[in-house]
């Protein structure tokens, strides 16, 4: 305990230690490069605290639970003696706040990454016929057509494609 | 009950909290009915994202609705413990699940109502109904989306699908005016948000419905129609109670049991 008390602990390494949490859905990024991390404070209640604010991806997501105590665990893992996690509305979180390495590792996995930066994806109440071709995470091609708006989970399409003809799931924009 | 004395502030918050956060509630739980019933895979879980979608914010509404009304209690008491006459959501999402026509037409109704409605009080001075509704409108751009998609597919589809569709839309239309309505409540809440009140609403939803119904080859039924009212001042359909018997049967058997 004393030991934990005198580490040196700033948010730099705190950041590190988060980056390390992965997604319970997608366990080949993690909660910084999902971007639903905020904010990271140190010190506020005592040498060994942390306050760490989070944004849900979606509402209902029943990931962020999850998400909450695996950033309390990891971070206790590592000597911080007081963590609270703090969940923060907005702004909204948008996938816009996915790091470049975050998308590529969606990839590597198999799910395709958001195809476009969000503006304002509210603006559209029929699904338009010049949404940006999402390509196939498998075989690389841009021949890609949607199943299903809703995926095996809220935040991803199904789609398939038309050269390799397999399914994938489309990280959707939000 | 033209006498009745004016609803202090918080009162009329809390009503108008729990008529955003019922409304998502009941569809939710009326969509939770059709897990692993859904007529395809994909729409399966299509259903079954846009229940968790709405589960998620009315959990967000009814956390809110139970700070305001300061008695200690929570979004689960809100949701578990309330009796028939205490809810305020929609008659339209008591509804019941019907045929896959009749869910997807509640739903259509529904979706475009919502996203008209949050778009409004995505500008609300009061800061946590603006968050709140900034957050759920992304979700509901895709719900509003995929249930505009499904009518045209189905009501330019074949004559079965066409006849049951347009059948939906007449047996739910006259319970789609309370939506608009704009009580004491609501005009009240609408003006202290700063936000124009639900009958605004009406216009733009009759707009997007008369436009996809074209698409979908439908007719839509009358405006000036004959509405049913009620579900607003807890006055429901006797379906409301069949779903509560359901949904909060766990916390009334066993009271306080916790997941």
């Amino acid at each position: 305990m004393n030991a934990a008390a005198e580490l040196d602990i700033g948010p730099d390494q705190v950041w590190g230690w988060l980056a390390e949490v992965s997604d319970p859905e997608i366990p080949v990024i993690s909660v910084v490069d999902l971007g639903i991390v905020r904010e990271v404070t140190v010190g506020a209640a005592g040498p060994a605290s942390c306050t760490v604010t989070i944004t849900p991806t979606y509402s209902g997501c029943p990931a962020m639970e999850v998400i909450a105590q695996d950033i309390d665990s990891a971070l206790r893992r590592h000597g911080l003696l007081q963590v609270t996690i703090e969940t923060r509305l907005a702004p909204a979180w948008t996938t816009d706040w996915m790091s470049a390495a975050g998308r590529e590792k969606l990839k590597g996995y198999g799910i395709a990454p958001p195809a476009q930066q969000v503006v304002d994806i509210s603006g559209i109440l029929r699904r338009s016929r010049a949404e940006p071709a999402v390509a196939c995470p498998n075989c690389g091609s841009a021949r890609t057509r949607l199943v299903s708006q809703f995926g095996s989970t809220a935040c991803k399409a199904l789609y398939r494609c038309d050269d390799c003809l397999e399914p994938f799931d489309y990280f959707k924009c939000h | 009950m033209q006498n009745r004395v004016e609803m202090d502030m918080d009162e009329r918050k809390f009503a108008f909290l729990t008529r955003m956060g019922d409304s998502a509630l009941i569809l939710s739980q009326q969509l939770c009915k059709l897990c692993g019933k859904g007529p395809a895979l994909e729409e399966d879980m299509a259903l079954a994202n846009v229940a968790l979608d709405l589960i998620g914010q009315a959990r967000l509404w009814l956390q809110h609705a139970a700070e305001v009304q300061g008695a200690g209690g929570d979004e689960d008491r809100l949701a578990f413990l309330r009796d028939v006459h205490q809810f305020r959501n929609f008659l339209l999402v008591e509804q019941p699940n019907g045929s896959y026509a009749d869910t997807l037409m509640r739903q259509f109704f529904f979706d475009t109502w919502h996203y008209f409605r949050l778009q409004a009080l995505s500008q609300s001075t009061d800061a946590r109904i603006a968050e709140i509704a900034q957050k759920s409108i992304k979700e509901v751009t895709y719900h509003v989306r995929r249930t505009g998609d499904l009518i045209v597919r189905l009501g330019d589809g074949t004559e079965e699908s066409h006849a049951r569709v347009q059948a939906a839309a007449n047996e739910l239309w006259m319970y789609t005016g309370e939506m608009f309505e704009a009580d004491q409540v609501e005009l009240g809440e609408a003006a202290a948000c700063g936000v124009a009140p639900a009958s605004g609403l009406r216009q733009p939803w009759l707009d997007h419905v008369a436009q996809v119904f074209a698409e979908a080859t439908l007719t839509m039924p009358s405006p000036d129609a004959w509405m049913q009212k009620g579900g607003l001042q807890g006055r429901h359909t006797e379906q409301l109670g069949y779903i509560l018997a359901e949904m909060q049967f766990l916390q009334r058997a066993y009271p306080a049991a916790q997941w």
